[in-house]
């Protein structure tokens, strides 16, 4: 139908939305927890609240016995399921398991008069205060989402003046950069014992003379016609160095372009070093 | 020039610009005077609401942009190649939602609200250019610090971090929470097309007592 497409940029998501089914028939309860999406619990509070919700329990007067059960139950049907169960659900297991020792024996006189507080404060308190996240999650989520529910005017790429606008490129940009480079090398790699070394101040000189006299180059342009591993790694950090002596600076015109190289930029002037 | 001259002109700059544009901004490209080009951009709010235009004009990230209504998400879905198909993931959304409100935060903190470890969750959401890193605590192991970034805002229509709904007290625990089927449709959400819903930021309702106008500014 239309004979252009339009590039979304920094807002593609690719990450899958998971849910919570409702449960409201308490007395299946076994036979929801197999209706349940088994591995979409963020979390062992996440769980815990699902418990307490679906049972209409009162979240500030837990009874332990009975969610420890229904909990370690939880459990063993996710192991019956093969799933792996994060260490953070065995570490709540134990927490319960323990409070609901508190609860059922009974202390010493001294114990007893010394510790006045609820043993399940600490829970509730957590639970508390994740329910309030878990909600606030959601009402974010419920707002329309650029790119999915709501669109803007996609942005020019501006050919003309690249390096106007630009913002300076976070380390995880630099590291997926190198890293591609340097899988696309691995690709191409053929099977030769290197001899001569390569050391920094080599890498230095490479890059100053891809350089030559221009002002700004693309990332990935610096390694063009270099396939060895190691010397790929210490144009990088030849790179690097040349970023710290602030002679270059690593910059992208949107969170997801391209990644460039720019030679002393101005914005560099006057400005203290480690900032 | 006349004002009907001015809210053309207005109208012009918006509809051009890709990004959010500021007050400042226009008042830099047209020499008008601040407190005009509000009142002109107040004026086009309304105008564009009240006749039910394709598109309404919302302020985000600290500036004003025209945006496509929820209602035809769909078919304006269909002009872009890689139009998001799926949101983001509870985890991520939680993630989220504690750093928006707690900024700056540390990893460890997050991971207490949470219960479990979220690693994985933070580098996504600096990947996806949702979280920055801020700076280093000054505490033993300089532990990292993060907030949100521009993108968080305009990605959810949020004029500023101060627009952050009020976190509410939990009163019940009966959150409505949407289902979603699997075409990712909601089935009993509150998603609408209504403005009043979504795009009513100031922090009216709400029991909550804790409200969001503590957080750092957003530079």
């Amino acid at each position: 139908m239309f004979s252009w497409w339009f590039d979304l940029g920094p807002w593609t998501l690719d990450e899958q939305m998971t849910t919570e089914t409702d449960h409201t028939n308490t007395e299946e309860s076994t036979l929801a927890l197999y209706r349940i999406e088994i591995d979409k619990f963020t979390g062992p509070l996440d769980l815990l609240l699902h418990l307490i919700k679906r049972d209409e329990l009162d979240i500030y007067d837990i009874p332990i016995a009975e969610i420890t059960r229904q909990y370690l139950e939880y459990l063993d049907i996710m192991r019956e399921f093969n799933l792996e169960v994060a260490s953070e659900f065995l570490v709540m297991a134990s927490t319960l398991v323990y409070l609901k020792s508190r609860m059922l024996l009974p202390l010493d006189d001294e114990e007893e008069e010394e510790i006045e507080t609820d043993p399940r404060e600490e829970l509730i308190r957590r639970l508390i205060e994740y329910q309030r996240y878990k909600t606030a999650a959601h009402d974010l989520n419920m707002r329309p989402q650029l790119g999915k529910d709501i669109f803007v005017r996609p942005e020019l790429e501006d050919k003309a003046h690249p390096d106007d606008h630009f913002i300076e490129a976070s380390l995880f940009q630099l590291m997926d950069a190198f890293a591609r480079v340097l899988s696309e090398a691995e690709k191409r790699r053929p099977h030769e014992i290197i001899k001569d070394a390569f050391s920094i101040e080599d890498g230095v000189e490479h890059v100053w003379s891809a350089f030559e006299n221009k002002k700004s180059m693309k990332f990935d342009e610096l390694f063009t016609g270099s396939e060895n591993r190691r010397k790929i790694v210490t144009i990088f950090l030849a790179i690097l160095e040349l970023m710290k002596r602030r002679q270059l600076m690593a910059v992208q015109q949107d969170h997801d372009g391209p990644l460039r190289l720019i030679v002393e930029p101005a914005e560099y002037s006057g400005r203290p070093p480690g900032e | 020039m006349t004002d009907k001259r001015n809210k053309a002109l207005i109208e012009a700059l918006l509809f051009a610009s890709p990004r959010p544009i500021g007050i400042d901004v226009i008042s830099e490209v047209t020499g008008m005077e601040p407190a005009n080009i509000g009142d002109i951009l107040r004026s086009l709010v309304e105008e564009y609401d009240s006749e039910s235009r394709g598109f309404s004009l919302l302020e985000v990230a600290g500036g004003y942009q025209l945006r496509t209504r929820p209602d035809f998400a769909d078919e304006v879905g269909a002009l872009f190649l890689a139009r998001a198909r799926r949101r983001f993931s509870r985890s991520s959304l939680e993630t989220l939602s504690i750093i928006a409100y707690r900024q700056p935060v540390l990893r460890s903190e997050i991971e207490k609200i949470r219960g479990v470890d979220s690693g994985g969750v933070l580098r996504t959401l600096l990947s996806h250019g949702m979280i920055r890193v801020l700076g280093r605590k000054e505490a033993p192991g300089r532990p990292i610090l993060y907030g949100t970034t521009s993108e968080f805002l305009e990605y959810f229509s949020l004029r500023d971090l101060e627009s952050l709904p009020t976190l509410q007290e939990v009163a019940e625990l009966d959150t409505d929470d949407a289902i979603v089927n699997d075409e990712g449709d909601i089935e009993n959400g509150h998603r609408d097309s209504g403005e009043n819903n979504l795009y009513a930021d100031e922090s009216g309702g709400g029991e909550g007592e804790e409200s969001a106008t503590g957080l750092l500014d957003d530079d």
